[in-house]
């Protein structure tokens, strides 16, 4: 109906000294012109927008593959190399005590004999240690244990931090200024005293033992969690604050608010979209400050119990031989700076992909 | 600002107390006193040493006199060497307090310098060159960076003379202690940087035909520099906490060489010394920073 109203051809015929346009001399818009014009582009959800900016950015995808290959090799040598990292190296069934401090590639005498008479042994990738242990091992295990020890740790500070946060934040008044001040006090309590000090208590007072992965960790790693779950979660619960306060006052929520919304509804689709891709970066970076507390525990002593190795203990170790043995802390520290870096590169790129606002 | 100030002094004094009671409850969990140990002692000589040492009073009497002896300067004797623990305390922590000021200053210098060439050269290759190099050091722990550049700089190379007698060449674990406060404030100084670039007074300056070096200098650089101010507190805090390790490397004698060995050695009123004191400092600096970061600024609300 609307379009027989526009046909030309049913138009009333001009007046020849009329100013308006003459629409028969216009042609009708094919489809395909129609949708030339339309320059509109598909519309993209926030989270592939992210997606897309984030694949942009060459550091970012670099420290993901990087991360990748560390994950899959900390999943797939354990089962595929022959040696265990906390036994000395047998070779046919006895043991090799003639095979320590090898450097990478090279066989023990024994290990040498054998493959002589025609039997197999598995190449000792980074040599052996002090102790005649298959090095490589060892080290793929220390990234295991430092890496669940990271991402362990930026959980429990994630958790803890996002309720906290989040409850100072809805509720603020009162409960906010109180929250917020302790906040405040555990903020400027110096952490790494707080870890040290706990540890050392803590290896006197609780004994743990038995075979979980706790027991064979340590008392240590205990009170290095402890430590993050009492200390390190009020950055992120200040974050957490933060954003929930600002948003809170924008126009949207307040629209939401007002077409009827619930505040179930409200904090689903309009609060919690909103903050977090901050609170994972922020959570994401968390990690290699975990792992640098570990290595720093380790190096002084207090770090994961022995047999068990993490990069920070294997960093330790090495430092008696440095000089004759420079591979056994090259090793471990690569490790450590290739995961630390690739983390912070990471979350960096995600900041920058997911939170423009933060951009730097 | 008085306001402002009293309720920071407020805050610093319940930080360091807490510190303080954290210690100390802590430690005293610890099962088994410092006269049970290998030789057995006639219970009249234990219940005369307990006296001498309050131990025999409950915890909380315990505690506080352990606050009024801290107050009085007074941190006890080592269970290990038996010396008084503050003048271990302050005679090791020149040592550190020497090593930490150089730290800070070449973390402030580099930092600074490399920052704002990153800002000026802005997206070309020495700005990329800087930031990749100040993520890889912010990746490094101190450990491994100083045993890195003692093995390549004093053992393969044979430049610095890592252990002599007489005279310690203090460059090595400067360097390994700056590396990361370094790489820190130049993203910090060009971030401010590239920020005060952009504001209106930056290109009035210009537009009115101030000289070049001058609006770089006088109307840039002291500007960006605000933000890197608050940056020295937690800078001396990880400075100390890495001179812990980094003395050990060195064997420097310093304080942190110094509470390591009692973390080794299980000594644990030369712990409770070290951590109170260290910790008293952490706070007052933190305290000490964010005052005159109010002050060097006017525009912050002090709220």
């Amino acid at each position: 109906m609307a379009n027989e109203a526009y046909d030309v051809n049913k138009m009333p015929e001009k007046n020849p000294l009329s100013l308006q346009i003459d629409l028969k001399k216009f042609e009708k818009a094919t489809e395909d012109e129609k949708k030339q014009a339309d320059i509109m582009s598909e519309s993209t959800s926030f989270f592939r927008d992210g997606m897309k900016r984030l694949r942009r950015n060459p550091l970012a995808m670099m420290s993901i593959v990087v991360l990748v290959i560390i994950i899959a090799m900390i999943i797939v040598v354990p089962s595929v190399v022959p040696y265990s990292y906390s036994d000395i190296i047998t070779v046919n069934g006895k043991r090799d005590k003639t095979a320590t401090n090898m450097s990478p590639f090279t066989y023990s005498k024994l290990e040498q004999q054998y493959i002589d008479e025609g039997g197999k042994v598995f190449p000792h990738i980074m040599g052996t240690d002090e102790l005649g242990r298959d090095y490589f091992v060892r080290v793929i295990y220390g990234t295991r244990i430092s890496l669940v020890v990271g991402v362990f740790a930026s959980m429990i500070v994630l958790v803890i931090g996002v309720l906290y946060g989040s409850v100072a934040g809805y509720f603020g008044g009162k409960v906010d200024l109180i929250m917020m001040r302790i906040v405040d006090v555990i903020y400027s309590l110096p952490d790494l005293l707080m870890i040290i000090l706990l540890s050392v208590v803590l290896n006197e007072v609780i004994n743990v033992s038995g075979n979980s992965l706790l027991g064979r960790l340590g008392t240590n790693m205990i009170s290095l969690f402890l430590v993050f779950g009492l200390l390190y979660w009020v950055g992120m619960a200040r974050l957490v604050r933060g954003q929930i306060l600002t948003i809170k006052q924008n126009e949207y929520v307040l629209a939401a608010r007002v077409s009827g919304a619930g505040s179930g509804r409200i904090i689903r689709r309009h609060i919690l979209p909103n903050c977090i891709s901050v609170i994972i970066i922020s959570a994401a970076l968390q990690i290699p400050s975990a792992i640098f507390t570990e290595s720093f525990l380790s190096f002084i002593s207090l770090g994961v119990k022995a047999p068990m190795p993490s990069l920070g203990s294997l960093a330790n170790a090495a430092r008696s031989g440095v000089t004759t043995y420079t591979y056994k802390l090259i090793f471990p520290a690569v490790m450590i700076a290739l995961i630390t870096l690739a983390f912070n590169l990471l979350g960096d790129g995600l900041r920058d992909a997911f939170d423009p606002k933060l951009r730097r | 600002m008085a306001k402002y100030v009293f309720k920071r002094v407020i805050l610093a004094i319940v930080t360091i107390f807490i510190v303080c009671a954290i210690t100390f409850f802590t430690m005293n969990a610890i099962p088994g006193g410092p006269f049970n140990g290998e030789k057995a002692t006639s219970p009249q000589v234990r219940e005369t040493l307990e006296k001498r040492f309050n131990l025999d009073k409950p915890v909380g009497e315990q505690f506080v006199i352990y606050m009024k002896n801290l107050l009085h300067g007074d941190f006890g004797i080592s269970a290990k060497t038996g010396r008084d623990i503050g003048v271990t305390i302050s005679s090791k922590f020149a040592v550190s307090a020497k090593l930490g000021i150089f730290a800070v200053i070449v973390a402030l210098i580099l930092g600074v310098f490399f920052g704002s060439i990153a800002a000026l050269m802005r997206n070309r290759w020495p700005d990329r060159l800087i930031i990749f190099m100040s993520t890889l050091f912010t990746s490094l722990p101190s450990f491994v960076l100083a045993t890195f550049l003692l093995v390549v700089f004093s053992v393969r190379l044979g430049w610095v003379k890592a252990w002599s007698p007489t005279h310690q060449s203090l460059v090595l674990p400067v360097l390994s202690l700056a590396a990361y406060p370094a790489a820190y404030i130049t993203r910090l100084t060009k971030t401010s940087m590239l920020d005060v670039l952009g504001q209106d007074y930056v290109r009035t300056a210009r537009a009115k035909g101030v000289a070049q070096v001058k609006v770089l200098f006088v109307h840039t650089l002291r500007n960006s520099l605000i933000p890197v101010v608050t940056y020295v507190g937690p800078m001396i805090a990880s400075v100390l906490t890495g001179s812990l390790v980094v003395e050990n490397i060195f064997t420097i004698g310093g304080l942190g060489a110094e509470f390591v060995t009692s973390i080794t050695n299980r000594d644990y009123p030369m712990i409770m010394g070290v951590t109170i004191f260290l910790a008293v400092f952490m706070v007052t600096m933190n305290l000490i920073t964010d005052i005159v970061y109010k002050l060097i600024d006017p525009r912050i609300n002090l709220d």
